[in-house]
């Protein structure tokens, strides 16, 4: 049996899986429910300053018959008693000893952060994390995205923290800044135990065509929220990555952004997260979907033979590099099984109007099945993309696998990198492109 | 000319009885499984009789854990991909099914579990820890149906000994004997038995019924306990053959002669199949398919009355069954032969149905004369094992659970009680 305990920065758990701080952990009943059904770890609806909610909150990104694959929500931090999450914790943590329960806190001056801290770490918090993440509401009063924009302030802040914190302290951070990697380091230099990431994302998930307001809709008015969900799991991934690799920063990664099912969650632990942190999954469907998840982990793990989660935490790094490291002599080309083709010819359209004009119909209308123009194809791979089939389209290996690699750095360092604007050496060159006159050709004939 | 033909080959066979609840590809079941709402208290799951978490096997088909969600299903239920062929999902969890509600189809749970569990047994994965070595106790159960070898695998993967004693050639009982062969393949049936034995280390005993009471007396000196998974017996005889005409069946011995050798069965030009349950449904269109120029199902009472499911009442008609109803079967009529069945309509009149064979679908006797002979052993009034709530008889180290106990109903039922059962057996008998 795979153990699948877990250890961020000395917090245990008893899998890597945690609810982040949002409504789901608003309350200690929500949060005993979750280790009921199998969560090994959560962190509180963040605990600071008073706040007023407004209705409605959240808006979504529906995609062709599937809910919210996009949460965008405009909701602040707890708005409930201090007093009350502080006596929840404790008790929560009185039934639950084994069970990580994190403190999240924003508040304002160097002796609100010592107050609270201790208020937190008194109620018997396993760790603390800072929220310097919201971005909406909090951060117009200097809080919450406003510091973690702001490496200066975050690293002044957190120092404040690390003065009298007694338990690990992880510092989360937001996505909405343009290397992640700044405020990170500012939060190792301040002495933080941890980094979480990523908060959410500004956005706006459309506007209501009636009234003309975007969602969520508050009378009519609206603002922008701050996107989670499935469909930020991309930019999370690259976030946690460069993090884990850049050497300045040499933190525990609480892994955040896009996590519902076992695959999620892995992912993030390869690029170097030591657990996950969920919210809008267990928003969508409840504590149950840990099931799945942690069903999920143990498979993958049994069918890999890895023993703990440290076994590959962090493994996939080691093959994720700079752009101009990649070996420019790796070659593959598209082929399409006509046993499983449905000729639906999405592939023919893609590649002819999106890509490389490398796939052909044929002239005969009853064949569905398109065929790969090997000499055009560049290995893209978008066919194998958008293809509705399982298997049907596979990019197959044409380069001679013995030759050494070659990559773009190289080029440069061997002055063989093409550098003028028609260079012979350039990729394009000797690429066959239908001529503009072909398309009118084609309107011609209909075709 | 009938719409089938009598099947000389099993390429023909195969052909008549075509699977109606085929294999899916992976594209399938990736598409149908992304169907799935994930429901809170899946309606689903409530309707399964053995309580399968079908919100998280079909979710785990979906994200490519096709082992966990084999799993997943066997945990509840052993009888995995049987069920998932067999089971009248129209009438459990898919009816239950919330899409339903939208009219919009509800998931194919039935064909989304056979992909799973076929996954595991193609693959033979080995899904649980099993004990290789059964120190524990030893029990035995008679009958390698569903239920004893439900309660077989529960019992083995606890560590105790498990020896089934059964009396015909082959495992699984009636999936194997009695299920329609459009429903599934005795290959199917016999591979997900062979899994199971491989997995859980139980022995089977073909060709050994137990039938006396010297019998049981030795199984109760070498056995712990003993499970009783002895199903139905013969068909009630509703109608005498005094004459011993030919093309006189019992609906279940006539299904089981077809299951067993499809080429050795004989089937007249008209048909009429007494009855008005599942099983006379089964008959009626296996009649059909084996060649009959007409098949009449007649049925005592009135359409709405019949106790078999609409979707396999519809299933019958799909193949030229005709409905007759209101007739009760009063004799059978012929001279050296076959020529007939005369029934008694609601005013008292009598009706004659010509035909040249008949299979009477009228339920099954209980096995009565084999149970008298367990000491302490009660019956109810209609011949079932009288069971508490553990699935234990009146003769404590006696468990039963199945067709002897529920009456008659279906696979799953069998394996549902069975794992309660053999999970009453383990807490009583060894710990």
């Amino acid at each position: 049996m795979p153990n699948i305990s877990a250890n961020l920065a000395g917090i245990k758990s008893p899998n890597p899986f945690w609810l982040a701080s949002a409504p789901p952990t608003n309350s200690g009943y929500q949060i005993m429910k979750a280790f009921d059904a199998g969560w090994g770890g959560a962190v509180w609806k963040t605990l600071g300053v008073p706040v007023v909610n407004v209705s409605s909150r959240y808006g979504a990104v529906h995609y062709k018959g599937n809910k919210m694959i996009g949460l965008n929500n405009i909701e602040l931090i707890t708005d409930r008693p201090l007093a009350d999450n502080l006596r929840e914790i404790e008790e929560v943590k009185k039934y639950f000893p084994n069970h990580a329960v994190i403190a999240s806190l924003m508040v304002n001056t160097r002796e609100e952060w010592h107050q609270i801290v201790k208020d937190a770490q008194n109620a018997g918090a396993d760790g603390l994390e800072l929220n310097f993440g919201c971005p909406h509401g909090m951060c117009e009063r200097g809080m919450g995205s406003a510091v973690g924009q702001n490496p200066i302030a975050l690293e002044t802040i957190t120092r404040w923290v690390m003065e009298v914190a007694k338990v690990p302290v992880i510092v989360k951070l937001t996505p909405n800044i343009t290397d992640i990697t700044e405020p990170a380091k500012a939060a190792r230099r301040a002495g933080a135990d941890a980094i979480s990431l990523i908060n959410t994302i500004q956005s706006i998930v459309g506007i209501d065509l009636d009234n003309l307001v975007p969602y969520p809709v508050v009378g009519n008015q609206s603002t922008n929220g701050g996107y989670c969900g499935p469909a930020v799991k991309p930019i999370a991934l690259n976030m946690v990555k460069n993090c884990a690799l850049d050497e300045n920063v040499r933190l525990p990664i609480s892994g955040i952004g896009g996590i519902e099912t076992w695959r999620d969650a892995v992912e993030h632990l390869l690029l170097g997260a030591s657990n996950v942190q969920v919210c809008t999954a267990a928003m969508h469907y409840g504590f149950g979907i840990v099931r799945e998840m942690i069903a999920g982990l143990e498979d993958f793990m049994r069918q890999k033979n890895f023993e703990t989660l440290n076994d590959f935490i962090g493994l996939s790094l080691p093959k994720v590099k700079h752009w101009e490291d990649l070996n420019l002599n790796h070659k593959v080309v598209a082929t399409i099984d006509s046993s499983k083709c449905i000729g639906c010819q999405l592939c023919y359209t893609a590649c002819e109007d999106g890509a490389h004009q490398a796939i052909a119909v044929s002239a005969d209308k009853s064949i569905r099945t398109p065929q790969i123009i090997e000499d055009n194809c560049v290995g893209c791979n978008l066919c194998s993309l958008v293809c509705p089939v399982d298997n049907c389209i596979t990019m197959e290996r044409r380069d001679d696998a013995s030759l050494p690699a070659k990559n773009w750095a190289e080029l440069v360092a061997q002055d063989q990198a093409p550098t003028t604007f028609n260079d012979q050496r350039g990729g394009g060159v000797g690429h066959w492109n239908p001529t503009p006159k072909d398309a009118w050709d084609k309107r011609k004939n209909n075709r | 000319m009938p719409e089938y033909q009598r099947p000389l080959t099993v390429a023909e066979y195969e052909q008549n009885f075509s699977q109606i609840k085929p294999d899916m590809t992976a594209t399938m079941a990736y598409n149908e499984s992304a169907r799935c709402l994930f429901c809170y208290d899946a309606p689903c799951q409530q309707a399964c009789p053995t309580g399968i978490d079908i919100a998280l096997f079909i979710k785990q088909i979906h994200t490519g854990n096709l082992q966990g969600s084999a799993r997943t299903i066997y945990n509840s239920n052993y009888f995995a991909n049987i069920c998932g062929k067999v089971c009248p999902t129209e009438v459990l969890c898919e009816g239950s099914c919330v899409h339903n509600h939208s009219q919009n189809k509800p998931i194919e749970i039935g064909r989304l579990q056979s992909y799973a569990s076929q996954h595991a047994i193609a693959e033979n994965i080995q899904l649980y820890a099993v004990p290789k070595e059964k120190t524990k106790g030893k029990v035995a159960v008679i009958g390698a149906g569903p239920a004893g070898i439900a309660a077989a695998c529960e019992l083995s993967k606890a560590g105790v000994e498990v020896h089934i004693f059964e009396a015909k050639s082959s495992p699984s009982g009636l999936a194997l004997y009695g299920v329609a062969p459009y429903k599934i393949t005795n290959q199917e049936i016999l591979e997900e038995v062979a899994y199971l034995q491989a997995q859980f280390g139980f022995s089977i005993h073909y060709n050994q019924p137990i039938s006396s009471k010297e019998q049981l007396a030795k199984l109760e000196a070498d056995f712990d306990g003993i499970f009783l998974g002895i199903g139905l017996g013969a068909t009630n005889p509703v109608l005498a053959n005094t004459q011993n005409w030919a093309n006189v069946w019992g609906a279940t011995e006539f299904i089981e002669q077809l299951k067993t050798d499809f080429q050795k069965v004989v089937i007249g030009k008209n048909v009429v199949v007494v009855g008005g349950g599942n099983t006379a449904m089964d008959a009626a269109s296996e009649t059909a398919r084996m060649g009959a120029s007409s098949v009449k199902l007649v049925y005592r009472k009135s359409k709405e009355e019949m106790s078999a499911y609409e979707f396999e009442y519809d299933l019958a008609k799909q193949v030229g069954v005709q409905g007759i109803f209101g007739l009760s079967p009063a004799q059978l009529l012929g001279d050296s032969s076959l020529k007939g069945v005369s029934f008694t309509n609601e005013k008292g009149e009598t009706v004659e149905i010509g035909c040249d064979m008949v299979v009477l679908a009228t339920g099954q006797q209980k096995q009565t004369q084999f149970l008298s002979q367990i000491d302490g052993l009660e019956l109810n009034k209609q011949g079932k094992i009288v069971v508490n709530e553990q699935f234990q008889t009146t003769n404590p180290r006696y468990f039963a659970g199945g067709d002897a106990v529920n009456g008659g109903a279906e696979v799953v039922n069998a394996c549902a009680e069975a794992k309660k059962a053999a999970q009453a057996m383990i807490k009583t008998l060894f710990s």
